[in-house]
Parts: C-alpha cells; sequence; structure tokens
C-alpha cells in the first residue's frame, strides 16, 4: 500500500444528473447469454469524479479516457480505476469520454502510452472515489473513517455495511481527500484477470460503433478527389458529368481538392469518379528509384554529427581482421487500416461539431479551430471506436478535411476515403536504408559502425539503444532526405525496420564469430551491465531476462529435425521483446510455423488484452516483412487496393507463443513493442533453413528462396 | 433511379436507387444497417460479407439490380438474440481487436459452417481466405470457428 497525493480536480462535478429515462438496457456481461445479462440502466447517477459515477443500485460507470483503435485501452483503462474504487467488474459499464483535456490527461492514441501514463492518475481516480465513499459513511455513522474498509461496492466496521450506492449521494459531496492510498499489488483482484473486451457483444452483432456508422438526419457524404501525385497542383475541373449523377448535391473545390456532396455514400464515389480535372505536374515528383539512389548516396557520406561516437571507430576498422558490411532496405508502407478514413463534421455558427475516428483529438481540435478561425472551446470531439489505427489516425487531415467542407456548404457532412484514396493519400511509413559494419579483430567484435537514412527521418536510428554501451568503438550517423511525400509514424516508427535490420546483423556476425546468437547477445549485455560504455539507454538486466526467457521457452539449444530457429530482441517503447521463430521446409519453400515470444511490461493489466496485443503485433511485423510495399512513380503511390497490396492472410499465420515475465512494476505499452523483433526473427530462422538473408522488405521478393 | 424489392433479416424493404448501388450502400446508407462494412470495395477483404440466401456474398461488388428476389442477412440478422454459436465463440474468445472487420468474418464462417458443420482446420483456413484482419486476430479468428464447430 502507498498513499499518495490526490491531484484529481473535482471540477464541476458536485450535482446529481439525471440521464435520459427512456428504459435503456444494456447487455454488460459478456460471459452469460445474452438474455441473463440485461440490467435496466439506471436513470440517476451520482458524478463522484470526471472518472465515475455511480448509481444508487451500485452500478459504476467509468470513462476511458483515451481513444481505442483496438488496443484494448476501453476495457483495460477503466479495469485500473475500478481496481482502486475496488467494485466488482461485474457492475460496471464503460463509456468512451470524450474530448475534455480539463479532466483527462494526455487523451493520445500513440506510442504505446496510454496505459503507462495513464497508471497513476487512473490509479488515484479510483482510490480518491473510494475513499470519498468511505468518508461519506464514516460521517453517516458518526465513527471515524480510518476504521472503516470497502470491498466489491460495500464499506463495512463498525458492525455495519452499507453499499456504494446507498451512500453515492452523500459520497458526491464530501470533500476531495488530500492524500489517498493506493492498493499493494498483490492485493489486485482486477489488474491481472483476464476481461473481455467491453465493446464485445457490440462488435458480434454489428451494432453501429465506429466513425464510418456515425450519421445525423440531413447529413452528407463526401467524397474528395486529392491530387493524384505527390507534388501534383489542381489546375482546373469539369464537374458536369458529375453533377448528372443521380444523389450528386454539389461540388466544391478547397485548395487542391474537389469534395462532391451527395446524399449517399454511392452516389458521392460516382461522383468523385466522373470528375475530369486536370493537374499541374510541373512540381517536384518524385519515384522510388530516385528515393533509393539518394539514399545509398547518403549511406556513403560522413555525418557532420554523428548521433553518437565512443572510442574510435577509426581505428578499430583499420586494425581490423576482418570486417563485415551490410545494408538493410526497407519500402514505404501505407496504415491500411481496415475501416478507411472518415470523419463527421458540422460546422455553424454556435459551434464546431466533429465525430470520428482520431488518435490525436485534443491536436485536432486545435488545429481546426485554426483552421475555421474560432475558439477551441466551440469545437467538440467525439471518439468513435476506431477499425484500426496503426499510426494513420494520429494526423487529423481528415478531420479538417471535414471541418472545411462543412463550412463551405453549411450542412453536417461526413467525408468518406474508399480505400483507393485511404491507400493512396496516406501518411506513409516511409523508406529507409541502414549500413552497418562491424570490425573483428581476434576473434571479437571490436567496433561498430551504423549509418541511417530516411525519408524525413529526423533520426533514422536509435543511437543509445542495444548495442550502445557494449562496445568500446561505436559510431552511430543518421542522414535524412526531405520529400514532399507526406510520412509519418507507422506503428512503431523507425524501430519497425531497424530492429529487423539490427537484429539480422548481430545474428550474422555473431554466426561469423562462431558464437552462439544467444549466447553473443548475453556476452555483450554483460559489457554493458559491468563496465558500460557511455549512456545506455535501456535497462540491462531487463533486457537479459527477456532474452533468457525467451531462449527457455524456445529450448533454444535443443536441435530439432527439420525446425529451424531465429532469435532476435528488442526494446521499444518501454517494453523488452525476445522472440525465436521456429521455421520448417514446406514444399521446398519456408514456412513460420510458430513464434515464441517473451515480454517484459511490467504489470499485465489484461493478460487477454495482452495476448491479443501481443500477437497482433508479431503477426502484423512478419505480415509486413514478408509482403508488404508501397513505390512511386513520378510521385504516384502504384497501389491503390487490395488487389495490388499484399496483406498477410489468415493461412499465412504462425502460432504465436506468448510469455510475460512476471513483475510488480508500473505497466509500461504493449500495442507496438511486440512487432520490431519479428522480421528479424523470422529472417534469421529462414537463413538457418535456407542459407539465405534478407537485406531488403519484403522478403517475398527473394526469388532464391520464394520461388 | 429504379424501386427495388428486398428482403432483409426476414423484414421488407422497398428503396428507390440506383441500379448498379452495391447492396452495400443500400444497406449502411438507405436501410441503416451498419453493421455490414466497407473496407475496399472490390471484393478483396470480406468486410462487407452478408448472406444471399444463405451464402455468403461480397455486398460491396453486388449491385442491387442483381439482387433479384433472393433473401438478404446481414450481421444484424444473422441470430435473433445475438447468439449464433459463433457470436458465442468469439465471446468466448474475445476475438477482436479493433473490431472492424469482423463482422464481415462471422458472416463468413457462418456460411462456411452452414454447409460444412465440420470442417478441417485446413476447410477453414482456405474458406477463410478472403477475409482480411488488419489487426491479424487471425488465430483467434480459427480458434473460434474451431470451437463454434465442435459445440454444432
Ligand atoms: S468491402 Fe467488400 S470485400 Fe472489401
Ligand atoms: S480486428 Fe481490426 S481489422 Fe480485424
Amino acid at each position: 500500500m502507498s498513499i499518495v497525493k490526490t491531484t484529481v480536480d473535482r471540477r464541476s462535478f458536485l450535482k446529481v444528473s439525471a440521464l435520459s429515462t427512456g428504459g435503456i438496457v444494456l447487455g454488460f456481461n459478456w460471459a452469460c447469454t445474452p438474455q441473463e445479462a440485461v440490467r435496466a440502466i439506471p436513470s440517476e447517477w451520482f458524478d463522484v469524479n470526471a472518472f465515475l459515477k455511480i448509481a444508487a443500485n451500485g452500478m459504476v460507470t467509468i470513462m476511458s479516457p483515451n481513444p481505442e483503435i483496438g488496443q484494448n485501452v476501453k476495457t483495460s483503462m477503466p479495469m485500473i480505476i475500478a481496481e482502486e474504487l475496488d467494485v466488482k467488474w461485474e457492475d460496471v459499464i464503460v463509456e468512451q469520454a470524450p474530448l475534455d483535456t480539463d479532466a483527462f490527461k494526455r487523451q493520445v492514441a500513440g506510442g504505446s502510452q496510454s496505459i503507462r501514463q495513464g497508471w497513476s492518475s487512473l490509479r488515484m481516480a479510483g482510490a480518491t472515489a473510494k475513499q470519498m465513499l468511505i468518508n461519506a459513511a464514516a460521517k453517516q455513522w458518526g465513527v471515524d473513517p480510518s476504521g472503516l474498509t470497502a470491498s466489491e461496492g460495500v464499506i463495512s466496521g463498525n458492525g455495519k455495511k452499507i453499499t456504494y450506492g446507498e451512500i453515492a449521494a452523500e459520497a458526491a459531496n464530501v470533500p476531495v481527500p488530500e492524500e489517498v492510498k493506493l492498493k499493494d499489488p498483490k492485493d489486485f483482484k482486477i489488474i491481472g484477470t483476464e476481461r473481455r473486451n467491453v465493446d464485445l457483444n457490440k462488435i458480434v452483432t454489428g451494432q453501429p460503433l465506429f466513425g464510418l456508422d456515425h450519421k445525423v438526419d440531413g447529413m452528407l457524404y463526401s467524397v474528395v478527389l486529392r491530387p493524384p501525385a505527390f507534388g501534383a497542383k489542381l489546375k482546373s475541373f469539369d464537374d458536369s458529368d458529375t453533377r448528372q449523377v443521380n444523389g450528386v448535391q454539389d461540388v466544391v473545390q478547397f485548395g487542391d481538392k474537389i469534395a462532391v456532396l451527395a446524399t449517399s455514400t454511392w452516389a458521392a464515389i460516382k461522383g468523385q469518379r466522373a470528375l475530369k480535372p486536370e493537374w499541374d505536374l510541373s512540381g517536384q515528383l518524385e519515384s522510388t528509384s530516385y528515393h533509393d539512389e539518394t539514399m545509398r548516396n547518403l549511406l556513403d557520406t560522413p555525418s557532420e554529427e554523428p548521433k553518437r561516437n565512443d572510442g574510435n571507430v577509426k581505428r578499430a576498422f583499420a586494425e581490423a581482421d576482418k570486417v563485415i558490411e551490410r545494408t538493410y532496405e526497407a519500402p514505404f508502407l501505407p496504415h491500411n487500416t481496415m475501416e478507411p478514413m472518415n470523419f463527421f463534421a458540422n460546422v455553424t455558427a454556435e459551434k464546431v461539431e466533429l465525430v470520428g475516428p482520431i488518435q490525436t483529438p485534443e491536436w485536432t481540435r486545435s488545429r481546426v479551430a485554426k483552421l475555421l478561425e474560432r475558439e477551441e472551446s466551440e469545437v467538440s470531439i467525439d471518439m468513435t471506436r476506431m477499425g484500426g489505427g496503426f499510426g494513420r489516425r494520429l494526423y487529423g487531415d481528415f478531420a479538417l478535411e471535414a471541418a472545411e467542407i462543412s463550412s463551405m456548404i453549411n450542412s453536417p457532412v461526413k467525408v468518406v476515403f474508399t480505400r483507393e484514396d485511404d491507400m493512396t493519400a496516406g501518411t506513409y511509413r516511409p523508406g529507409s536504408k541502414y549500413k552497418f559494419r562491424a570490425s573483428i579483430k581476434d576473434g571479437q567484435m571490436t567496433g561498430y559502425h551504423l549509418v541511417g537514412a530516411g525519408v524525413n527521418m529526423r533520426n533514422a536510428t536509435r543511437e543509445n539503444n542495444f548495442p550502445a554501451a557494449s562496445l568500446d568503438n561505436y559510431l552511430i550517423e543518421s542522414h535524412n532526405l526531405q520529400s514532399n511525400i507526406t510520412t509519418g509514424a507507422w506503428r512503431a516508427p523507425i524501430t519497425n525496420f531497424l530492429a529487423f535490420a539490427e537484429q539480422s546483423f548481430i545474428d550474422e556476425v555473431a554466426i561469423e564469430l562462431g558464437q552462439d546468437q544467444v549466447q553473443f547477445r548475453l556476452d555483450l549485455f554483460e559489457r554493458a551491465l559491468s563496465n558500460p560504455v557511455g549512456e545506455v539507454g535501456y535497462d540491462v538486466e531487463k533486457f537479459m531476462g527477456v532474452v533468457k526467457l525467451a531462449a527457455e521457452k524456445s529450448n533454444w539449444t535443443e536441435k530439432k529435425d527439420g525446425v529451424y530457429k531465429g532469435f532476435s530482441a528488442y526494446y521499444s517503447h518501454n517494453t523488452y521483446v525476445a522472440e525465436v521463430a521456429e521455421v520448417v521446409m514446406s514444399g521446398g519453400t519456408p514456412k513460420v510455423q510458430k513464434m515464441i515470444t517473451a515480454i517484459d511490461c511490467g504489470i499485465v493489466v489484461n493478460p487477454m488484452g495482452a495476448i491479443n496485443q501481443v500477437q497482433g503485433g508479431v503477426i502484423d511485423g512478419i505480415g509486413h516483412a514478408m509482403y508488404g510495399e508501397l513505390t512511386f512513380e513520378a510521385g504516384v503511390p502504384q497501389s491503390k487496393n487490395f488487389d495490388q497490396y499484399r496483406l498477410i492472410r489468415t493461412s499465412e499465420v504462425p502460432d504465436v507463443e506468448v510469455h510475460f515475465v512476471e513483475s510488480n512494476n508500473d505497466p509500461t505499452g504493449l500495442g507496438e513493442p511486440s512487432l520490431p523483433p519479428a522480421g528479424g526473427a523470422i529472417a534469421n530462422a529462414i537463413h538457418a533453413a535456407t542459407g539465405q538473408r534478407f537485406y531488403q522488405q519484403p522478403f517475398i521478393k527473394e526469388k532464391v528462396v520464394f520461388g | 433511379m429504379a424501386i427495388f424489392n428486398l428482403k432483409v433479416n426476414g423484414e421488407n424493404h422497398q428503396v428507390d436507387v440506383d441500379p448498379d448501388t452495391p447492396i452495400l450502400w443500400v444497406l449502411r446508407d438507405n436501410l441503416d444497417l451498419v453493421g455490414t462494412k466497407f473496407g475496399c470495395g472490390i471484393a478483396q477483404c470480406g468486410a462487407c460479407t452478408i448472406h444471399l440466401d444463405g451464402t455468403a456474398a461480397r455486398s460491396c461488388s453486388v449491385p442491387i439490380s442483381q439482387v433479384g428476389e433472393a433473401s438478404v442477412t446481414t450481421i444484424e440478422g444473422l441470430s435473433e438474440k445475438g447468439d449464433h454459436p459463433l457470436q458465442e465463440a468469439w465471446r468466448e474468445h474475445d476475438v477482436p481487436q479493433c473490431g472492424y472487420c469482423q463482422a464481415g468474418q462471422i458472416m463468413n464462417a457462418a456460411s462456411l459452417l452452414s454447409k460444412n458443420p465440420s470442417p478441417s482446420d485446413q476447410e477453414i483456413e482456405s474458406a477463410m481466405y478472403g477475409n482480411l484482419c488488419r489487426c491479424t486476430s487471425y488465430l483467434k479468428i480459427k480458434a473460434a470457428i474451431r470451437t463454434a464447430a465442435d459445440q454444432a
């Protein structure tokens, strides 16, 4: 148990709010059959703080503050509140909180930070409410609160009992305590247990949940024609055919884009296709061949300001018996969220109302306010469940489009991207290249040199990450190629490819030195632990912990006939992950049959959701390493839909075994960290099986291996 | 525009739309049945899967003029109480991540099980090949189909 100072602001919540009494019922217990699971939603609630309200019958509504993109925070964040509040999870209803930055901290889905950064404030919100309930009961009974305890929604002491529901009205009026007790992790009853997705019932019965499902009376659908090439500008357009399409109401130009407004999505799509634009193509139109050539040149250019420079790399290489040099190349990738980009906006003289899937509601609110020259207080954003994010929905371009169009036509509007729009107007994972060099002397790696180059990358490296601190001579450099192609964060930015390159290279060096790949890593860690060189940007012991756990769970040193193993480990987003891939040969080509993963993410809040995240990250990592690629010709993306862009499908998926390190440390993130090691693990296993190395993604292009 | 009579989830509807309108958009925009999702529009992802006379079809690629007399079933009408064995298995396994593809996955799997109540793992994989899940919840999808099939 720890005592902490409260920082939960009561705000204006000293009131009883009555919700509609329309006899709504809700299925809230997904384990039961639906008939048993309905319970009337109470019509009267007592707001204890911004995060939760309690009804007289003991039901609790918990607000989930952060956007839900499939990382399951809408379940796991309320679990943390419910734990400290100490209620039965079955009595909890979860609601998505609106954007309210006075009440909630950091309403962002990104960087795998929701749980890590929300942990303390969510616990405090629950614990504060619990203390207020206890204080109210103590007041009613005329006793000292310190003699009372509360558990599963019931306060007891003094030979008496009262439920949270019975005392909720009074609790809403007691002062916010200055200090509250937080539970000892060993007393957790909800955290660490398996809880199903709170939206599960709606998802499997097809209830409206997503941005694309949102509609209001009189709303127009808008499909927008955007420039076909990055660098193209709109000269003029002929919309006469578009205006002939049944249901098309209007066509408006904004910037270099043309919005078609219609009474149905299909009419808007047809209208968009019928537009006859003329584009000005005199600007800079970049092709993949230009990116490739420029980045290859950059890799051979010494940088004026290395990211890190320990010892004397030049000398180490000059004195080496042998130098190993390898270059790894990554393509652009679109995000391809299953739900294409979309957003609703209704801009009126009074307010700007926005509804839709967005990872960064706060940033979007300020950008929309600026764009429309309105006060931020006039702009509201409701966050819908998102049909995937992966970084794409950090960029509110689609919300800004909706706001701008709505303000032009004075009507509520929903902007819908077709898949083609979504894939060709992306904020892509940019292409990058890495050149690794290792100097070998007397059977040891004596120097390590990495040069990275990436499109729109301020830093293509992670200079203080492994193997930093374990080598006397260590040089890291980075170059940027500025481009007009829009790029951005893509699940595990930078490391989604850098990890593959690094872990492939480490595998090669270990084999070159005749060392076991796991032992080679452990020896490097030992050096970083006992006698580190410069800054160590990772917790060496935690890192070693997952490496050893993955080796143990995969029986790394044991040989199995016909099974080839590959090892990889990476630290990102505050979480340590090691993975072993098992590959078998099937019909002459390698097939990944199993992945064994070991993860240290501190306390696992919801093991059920956590396994989903780890499996999702690993398979996503394999899928994009195997198949993902977007190229450009004169600024035009060359894949437009799933017939031209290969995503991993069900028969291509290996089993994924998940092992968490037992820990009482505060939780870190899980949405991203299992992805980076996956590509290296399978590449190293395929090398073990076939003798072939991969230096470029996607692997499927390697004809020697895949025919 | 033209008038079309449709039977969706056992109810009759009349809509006035262009004959080339994919049934997907009629369901979503005209009938407010938004459980059927839009993913690609070209029969490549399966998010829009419905049943036409009990057989899985990609609603994005079936114009309303081709539906004819066929009875349409959507995720909303798969079972009366949301308790189709696949929906129950989806709950048991906690399958969804973002959840967007799942209605299409369930509808596709329901069509498979209605024709082949005890499919092999390989038959499940080949029947589900056309349904993308960008969150890659494939392992749980397969496990849930297995559970539903084994319980039938
Ligand atoms: S939307 Fe119909 S198959 Fe993709
Ligand atoms: S759960 Fe997200 S696309 Fe399948």
